[in-house]
């Protein structure tokens, strides 16, 4: 049994998925989905054990050698992405049932729960498999069902934004499978480490080129790297609150996964940033998009907004990170990857909250909301000063990482940017608090009690996680330097 | 074996407690304060807490003879302060005031950078409450200014930690004024990483240009919240100084410069607990003075300075504060014949301006007179001078002014009850300290740092400081007699030593207007050019605006080709 966990990992919730629209019962569906997630979570957080233990776990799907059949590999890198996507998916599904009853029209709810199911299946399955095809495949069960999801929001605005995002997602799927075509045109093999074993990256043809090309623009799109983040903002702000935590939180960290192991896996840091210095083009595109978007949040008066910006100003800070190409760097922005992760859920899932009370994410609804709202407040302040990078938090461990990694390669405009670009974050964040706190209640807030405890208490377990890894830093620290080492060193055989 | 929590921890974690324990609050708050005080008696010098952390070691606990007189004195303020507010009925201000004076007692036992900056942001953030606690517009906005100054100076010694740490692979917090020659060393001795780090402490410590945070915010605090604040901040920089920079020579002239220019400001000011605000810059600066001197008189004079300032300062803000919460009002104006209606607190209010004064018998001759045996030790005649200018100019505005205008002066015809029990009793605890240090030194003298055989009550001694303090006095009952305080054209001709008292101050303050002209000239351009920028930046930016609004489909998808185009021709080429 426990031989087969990488698969179970990706099964449960694929099976889940059908089973809860057969049973078409909201209710019943909802235990399914939740047991589930909370099974793969459990499963994600075996897996990740035995990979420290005893190294990376290879699996051959049906028994097929590696080069011919689909391979899994779970290693520290996938398997840290995995821990926190399985752990973030199942926690907002605890959070969701008031949030989505208040915001998705009931006969949808078992809908709602079958592709969330197909959403984190895709999601779980980019990591673990050692497929290109299959990570290409992945990608689109996950976008797919993220288009489907953020359409039910409330908004008219809603079915536009993912449509907005369908577009763009496609194309960046269309590059990416191009990227894939050309790249199997040349090897003939789509399994990761052989690929990287038969190319040449020193003297290989034009077509490797070409098809890098296409993989980085593509990917880019799914990262939301500045300038191709435009459909982010949309398909954050409109989404339902419980999409928003979730796919805030794993979607875009998924595609950065996604990143890392193509640069680092199939085409190596020497020929993606020696030859190609696509490093500089990442870092002054990080560099711009985090001021850009951090200055835009400031003047967002939608909270869910505001934290969409802020969400690309940070895949901004892991690109930094992954662009330094050595072990301090690269494990600063893995380990940026999981704090952001729980930070940004854990403020989108404060957002819902005050969403579920107020029926309202704008700024001017929140105003005295402390008042009347003292838990879901504060849960914002502590959240918001992870984002900020204040010392206890998780916030800060990256902040400090990145900080030092860019100092010792000698990046100094870089750091300094870096210093500055975290004094946006206090803005954004402060306009809240002083709204929630010193501000005149509005008379929503007025009226409005603390979220019910069935949101409050996942709630504070993402934003308690913040503080617990922000003192405890040994374990996610050392899982992300093994990543690092991981990616670095010879493509996994 | 059970590890010892380290010091302060128990106030900062039992703060969060205070809420449970409703009325009694206050209670909760002096009995968090004198447990904290002691088991830091009781926690033995050494160090302990050492943590791993990414790779660097932290050291979160290192007790030795500086760091346990400094955490003896901030216990002792806290305590003072949590007595003064025994009558407050404000969760959040015995929330922030014990957070805050745990951040610092942790601070001075920080072992390291990392743990130093940590407790540092925490002095920051958990202060600024006790400025808002005031509940206006006014403190809010100096609060907020407070705030962001303090969080600049925590990110000052970030970087600076970041570098050293790079530059040397060790985080431990130790002298940072020896360079090894390998190192960039800068044209003034330091490494780049020290030089940020020194800032960052000058921002605490208010040095010239980087003090206006302190009398700007303090005066705005609740009456019991500046009792914490002038305790805290600024000692907790002066350790940290002497902790990094221990006879680093400009300190020397910083100092100088710090304890002469805030006079001009403090006599002409109105706002008593102000004026107070810069006597206490001033004050600071004899500390740095000392610093900066750096032999080991220097340094025990420092410290000990710092352990009477914190009480007799507190002593002053007290019973202004006790003037404030009876009356209503601090300013010196609107106050005067106090004395009969608030006697004890009158009584306090003289101890405490005789003890920073520097009377004999009481705390602040011990102390100051260490600095300046120390500075006339390394002949240095001149900081010798400037300090004696200053003492003198101490007398002139918190001696005599403060209790003065206050107590005395021509009767405002205000009665008011005499200060709550609890606001006495603190500063009656307060005043007898100052006595009792004045009389009992060796006391305090066998807990400074270095041993040092030094008798402050020698004949020379006592008699330079009471002439001085005699004329100082003459000089302001000249003036008010003859009606000229506190403008002071005639006063050059009185004395010699008037030259040096006012004119080299005056000469301060004028060359501080024009730079304030100049300054004031562009921070208006700066400040319209920044609400220009805001304006256009929330036309530009906001949901509707070019950029900020939802764009079209086909203009991403133009942007992701053109992307595409731009790596093709980049991976090209």
């Amino acid at each position: 049994m426990s031989d087969h966990l990488p698969i179970l990992l990706i099964v449960l919730p694929l099976i889940a998925a059908p089973l809860c629209v057969l049973v078409g019962n909201r209710k019943v569906a909802y235990v399914v989905a939740l047991a589930a997630a909370w099974c793969t979570f459990a499963i994600a957080l075996t897996l990740i054990t035995q990979v420290t233990r005893s190294g990376p776990i290879h699996y051959n799907i049906g028994d097929w050698a590696p080069p011919y059949g689909i391979e899994y590999v779970v290693d520290s890198f996938s398997g840290f992405v995995m821990l926190f996507v399985a752990g973030i998916g199942a926690l907002v599904l605890s959070y969701a049932p008031p949030s989505i009853k208040a915001e998705i029209p009931q006969s949808k709810h078992y809908l709602f729960y079958a592709t969330y199911m197909l959403c984190m299946t895709g999601l779980l399955g980019i990591c673990a498999t050692g497929d290109l095809f299959n990570v290409f495949v992945f990608l689109e069960i996950s976008s797919l069902s993220s288009y489907a999801l953020i359409s039910l929001g409330r908004s008219r605005r809603a079915p536009l934004a993912a449509l907005q995002y369908l577009i763009l997602g496609s194309i960046g799927a269309t590059f990416i499978l191009i990227g894939i075509g050309l790249l199997y045109q040349m090897t003939g093999t789509l399994n990761m480490a052989d690929i990287a074993s038969r190319l040449d990256t020193h003297h290989g043809p034009r077509t490797m080129l070409v098809s890098f090309a296409f993989l980085t623009v593509g990917l880019c799109i799914k990262m939301a790297v500045f300038p191709l983040h435009r459909w982010l903002p949309g398909a954050y702000t409109y989404a339902p609150s419980v999409v928003t935590c979730f796919i805030a939180a794993t979607s875009t960290k998924v595609s950065v996964y996604a990143f890392a192991r193509v640069v680092f896996g199939i085409f190596t840091p020497d020929f993606a940033f020696e030859q190609l210095s696509l490093n500089t083009g990442l870092m002054i595109l990080a560099l711009i998009g985090i001021f850009g978007t951090s200055i835009t949040a400031i003047f967002q008066d939608n909270v869910k907004r505001m934290l969409a910006f802020s969400s690309v100003a940070q895949i901004g800070y892991m690109l930094l990170g992954i662009s330094m190409a050595n072990q301090s760097g690269l494990t600063a922005g893995i380990i940026h990857m999981f704090n952001h992760a729980l930070i940004k859920g854990g403020l989108f899932m404060v957002a819902g909250c005050f969403a579920l009370r107020l029926g309202s994410v704008n700024l001017s609804d929140w105003q005295g909301a402390g008042r009347t709202m003292p838990w879901t407040s504060f849960a914002w302040v502590v959240g918001g000063l992870g984002l900020i990078g204040v010392p206890l938090t998780a916030g800060f461990v990256s902040k400090w990482l990145l900080l030092t990694a860019a100092v010792q390669s000698e990046l100094w405009p870089v750091a300094v940017l870096m210093l500055l670009s975290s004094l946006l974050a206090l803005v954004y964040i402060w306009r809240v608090v002083e709204s929630l706190y010193f501000a005149e209640t509005s008379q929503r807030a007025a009226d409005a009690v603390d979220a019910p405890l069935q949101m409050l208490v996942p709630t504070y377990i993402l934003i308690g996680a913040i503080l617990v890894f922000g003192v405890w830093t040994t374990y996610p620290f050392d899982l992300a330097s093994e990543a690092a080492s991981t990616l670095l060193g010879a493509p996994t055989p | 074996m059970i590890v010892d929590p380290p010091p302060g921890m128990l106030m900062i974690v039992g703060a969060i407690l205070i809420p449970l324990l409703g009325r009694f609050q206050a209670y909760g708050a002096l009995a968090l304060a004198s447990l904290s005080l002691l088991l830091f008696y009781n926690t033995p010098i050494g160090t302990s807490g050492q943590v791993e952390l990414f790779g660097a070691s932290l050291e979160m606990v290192r007790i030795d003879s500086l760091s346990r007189i400094f955490g003896f004195v901030f216990h002792l303020a806290a305590i003072l302060a949590a007595i003064y507010a025994l009558h407050v009925r404000d969760t959040r201000q015995h929330i922030a005031g014990l957070i805050y004076a745990g951040a610092a007692i942790g601070a001075c036992c920080a072992g390291d950078l990392i743990t130093l900056f940590v407790y540092w942001e925490l002095t920051a953030i958990s202060s600024v409450f006790l400025i808002w606690a005031s509940d206006n517009e006014r403190s809010y906005r100096a609060g907020m200014r407070y705030l962001i100054i303090q969080v600049g100076s925590g990110v000052l010694l970030l970087s600076g930690t970041v570098l050293q740490y790079v530059e040397t692979g060790s985080l431990s917090f130790a002298d940072m004024t020896t360079v090894d020659s390998s190192a960039i060393s800068a044209a003034w001795g330091l490494t780049p990483a020290a030089t940020l780090i020194l800032i960052a402490f000058g921002i605490k410590c208010a040095f010239p240009l980087l003090h206006n945070w302190l009398q700007d915010s303090y005066p705005e605090s609740t009456p019991t919240g500046t009792v914490f604040l002038s305790a805290f901040t600024t000692k907790l920089a002066v350790y940290s100084l002497i902790r990094g920079f221990a006879g680093f020579e400009p300190l020397i002239w910083i100092g100088c410069v710090m304890t002469l220019f805030p006079i001009v400001f403090a006599v002409i000011e109105n706002d008593l607990r102000r004026v107070l605000s810069y006597s206490l810059n001033n004050q600071l600066g004899f500390m740095v003075v000392g610093i900066g001197i750096g032999t080991e008189l220097a340094i025990n004079g420092a410290v000990a300075h710092a352990f009477c300032h914190i009480i007799y300062k507190s002593l002053l803000f007290m019973s202004m504060g006790a003037v404030l919460y009876r009356v209503g009002t601090i300013k010196a104006t609107e106050l005067g014949g106090l004395h009969k209606s608030m006697p004890l607190t009158t009584i306090f209010c003289l101890i405490g301006a005789g003890a920073i004064s520097g009377f004999p018998l009481l705390s602040g001759f011990i102390s100051k007179s260490m600095i300046l045996s120390a500075a006339a030790e390394q002949h240095q005649l001149i900081v010798w001078l400037v300090l004696l200018v200053a003492s003198a100019g101490v007398m002139e505005h918190s001696g005599i002014k403060i209790p003065f205008f206050a107590f005395f002066a021509h009767d405002s015809g205000k009665r008011v009850p005499e200060a709550p029990w609890n606001m006495l009793t603190a500063m009656g605890i307060a005043a007898l300290a100052c006595v009792a240090l004045g009389i009992a030194y060796p006391l305090l003298y066998r807990m400074l740092p270095y041993d040092v055989e030094y008798h402050p009550y020698t004949v020379t001694h006592v008699v330079t400081q009471l002439q001085l303090l005699m004329f100082a006095a003459l000089a302001f009952v000249v003036l008010m007699q003859t009606g000229l305080y506190p403008a002071e054209h005639r006063a050059t001709n009185l004395d010699t030593d008037w030259v040096y008292r006012r004119a080299l101050p005056k000469l301060v303050g004028v060359v501080r207007t024009s730079v304030q002209t100049v300054d004031r000239a562009m921070r208006q351009n700066t400040v319209a050019f920044l609400q220009r920028a805001v304006t256009a930046g929330s036309r530009e930016l906001s949901e509707t605006g070019t950029l900020g609004r939802t764009w079209s489909t086909n203009s991403m998808a133009f942007w992701a080709t053109l992307l595409l185009a731009l790596c093709l021709l980049m991976y090209y080429f």
